[in-house]
């Protein structure tokens, strides 16, 4: 864990008072002002500074809502591991749906340091009243929808995420530098993927096709409604939690995808789809919001069974996570009264950092306090230890 | 029935091992009771192909592509040990099988190292897997009521299919019975500070229906090749 090295900002040194402002020190418009003042030098907000409640809970929506979609989108992928064509596609595609959990677990990370629990935001996830990218309401229906998501989703999350890097909120800044190196990676082994399709057989070629058919517009629907109907953008863009609208940034995907789908040797679902020169920009068709609304609601071809298998998995595995926590309590009570524990469940992971250590980061373990929560540096300096490197292999 | 394939290449059964539990692993994921058990089985479902991949690659003269070892064997051409083709089951099943299995590996990957297309990297991997796997039993077989339960059922299930795993394999120099001594001596440790009682069976090993080095296999392995091969087999000749 990396402690927060710098001075936390809009408290008066030394002063123990809760990081809310409202401890000895500071009067509430000088950390009001300090923060804004933070925010328009494009300075980093740490977790133990002084923010506005709204700005919290903002923050806490949207991250709890991407670490939701990173677990949420294992599933569709997920579903084609056991059928993956060859063996090096198979490992690829387990290591990217491992890379998917290991998102998660910085993202909740991330949010733990504003003072909310995994725990929390998983059964708010379970009782549907928080929300996952709509586009993993769609089904996987053949192989080359893997390479699909890849290209096209990923490419329209990095679009989207690219800007997140630079959100003033330190933590989840971090974390998405890390989460867009490996993103960037997924998208080109999908986009790979649908090469060896395209300049494959036939039948090779038309499951390709159907695929990008099949996607390209969910993908458009990614970067969430017009401007003019986004109720969260302004004030997110004025806390520079978010830096482009969602127009423009559509559109840039737009654009980038275009001359791929042209070299890839694939045709993008728009007859509208032409070159405007005036604008510089691709100009496209009308998205069916209508479609949008209603995947949102609920009413897609698979939330309910996403949401299903999730709620199945969380429950089937409650035994265990008592079991880790029974097993720890006992394992407390025997330190508490002197006797020493003898269980290789108690020993560190010191020799290999890089592994999931279930003894270190299971259930087991109390939630992380906000202060000290994993810091999901780039670098993986104090980063959860979550996923080790398998490019290599794949 | 028709007769069990003839002998394999020795190093066959290792890698078929290593592909088919590797498979199974991978069917947990998006269903794990943590999303820190997502990365772990990942990563030994991940280790486990790399390797298979490995000892394919060393046996291509005589057996073809990797894929075509995976892909176009028929099921009494594997000789994985049958352990490893049983269904995931409750995660206790799944870490009991892996239990059982990490703690062949390991040492049985330390013996060959010197002769076999692996590097040291991979008994590195196994000594990870078995770790992980005698933690977890630890947890669940002391943690509570259900999960104690559920530990011992998923051992005395299991059981049966171990007796095979010490059956000499053609051409692998290997102290088999030593090998075994091994074994039961560390299982029976990581049960006794579990909590769990050892199945029981005769001493050279639980009694076997094990069949696997020869070809014959269980009945959900029919299952688990469908799944596996379908779409490869679907498009003769494609490359992926």
């Amino acid at each position: 864990m990396t402690p927060v090295t710098s001075p936390p900002r809009g408290r008066a040194a030394g002063a123990d008072g809760p990081p809310d402002g409202s401890g000895p020190g500071l009067e509430a418009e000088d950390v009001q002002a300090a923060f804004d003042a933070a925010v328009a030098a494009d300075e980093r907000i740490e977790p133990r500074d002084w923010m506005p409640d709204t700005y919290r809970s903002t923050l806490v929506r949207q991250i709890a809502q991407h670490a939701h979609s990173e677990i949420i989108g294992m599933q569709p992928e997920a579903n084609w591991i056991t059928r993956a064509p060859s063996l090096r596609r198979k490992a690829i595609l387990m290591a990217k749906v491992q890379d998917e959990a290991g998102h998660g677990l910085y993202l909740y990370g991330a949010a733990e340091t504003l003072g909310t629990s995994r725990d929390e935001l998983l059964d708010k996830l379970h009782a549907g009243r928080q929300k996952y990218s709509s586009i993993f309401n769609y089904p996987t229906l053949t192989w080359a929808d893997v390479g699909a998501i890849g290209w096209l989703v990923d490419g329209a999350a990095i679009t989207n995420q690219v800007p997140l890097c630079r959100c003033s909120y330190g933590p989840y800044a971090r974390a998405m530098v890390r989460i867009c190196k490996e993103e960037s990676f997924h998208q080109r082994q999908g986009y790979e993927l649908l090469l060896a399709l395209t300049r494959g057989t036939e039948a090779q070629r038309a499951m390709a096709q159907d695929a990008v058919d099949r996607w390209w517009w969910p993908s458009l629907m990614m970067f969430g409604p017009p401007d003019d109907e986004s109720s969260h953008s302004a004030q997110s863009m004025a806390w520079k939690i978010k830096r482009h609208s969602n127009d423009e940034l559509r559109q840039r995907f737009v654009d980038i995808c275009v001359p791929q789908a042209e070299a890839l040797g694939v045709t993008l679902p728009d007859p509208e789809l032409r070159w405007n020169e005036e604008r510089g920009h691709w100009d496209f068709g009308a998205i069916d919001w209508q479609e949008f609304r209603e995947v949102l609601k609920g009413n897609g071809p698979c939330n309910e069974q996403r949401l299903h298998r999730r709620r199945t998995a969380h429950e089937n595995g409650a035994w265990v996570r008592e079991a880790a926590a029974a097993h720890a309590a006992k394992h407390t009570a025997t330190h508490a009264t002197g006797h020493t524990a003898d269980h290789a469940a108690d020993r560190t992971a010191a020799d290999r950092d890089d592994r999931v250590e279930p003894a270190a980061a299971g259930p087991a373990q109390p939630n992380t306090a906000p202060d000290t929560a994993p810091d999901t540096a780039p670098d993986g300096a104090g980063a959860p230890s979550a996923s080790r490197s398998t490019r290599s292999r794949a | 029935m028709t007769s069990p394939a003839p002998p394999a290449p020795a190093t066959l059964p290792l890698g078929d091992d290593a592909l088919i539990l590797s498979h199974r692993l991978g069917e947990w994921a998006g269903h794990a009771p943590v999303l820190e058990e997502e990365v772990a089985l990942a990563n030994i479902a991940l280790d486990l192909l790399g390797q298979a991949r490995a000892l394919y690659a060393g046996l291509s003269d005589l057996l073809g592509s990797e894929d075509e070892i995976a892909f176009l064997r028929e099921e009494r051409a594997f000789r994985n040990c049958q352990l490893t083709e049983q269904p995931n089951g409750d995660f206790a099943h799944t870490i009991v099988r892996q239990l059982f299995f990490s703690t062949y590996q390991q040492p049985l990957f330390a013996q060959l190292s010197p002769v076999l297309p692996l590097a040291a990297k991979a008994v590195r991997e196994t000594a990870y897997h078995r770790d992980h796997a005698e933690q977890w039993t630890l947890r669940l077989g002391d943690g509570t009521e259900e999960s104690h339960t559920r530990t011992q059922r998923a051992a005395d299930t299991l059981w049966r299919y171990t007796g095979e795993l010490f059956q000499p394999v053609e051409g692998l120099e290997v102290d088999w019975p030593g090998l075994a001594e091994e074994w039961h001596a560390s299982i029976g440790d990581v049960f006794a500070r579990a909590g769990l009682t050892v199945p029981a069976g005769p001493s050279e090993g639980a009694w076997s229906a094990g069949a696997g080095r020869q070809g014959l296999h269980t009945e959900p392995f029919g299952l688990l090749l469908a799944e596996m091969q379908h779409l490869h087999r679907s498009h003769p000749g494609a490359a992926w």
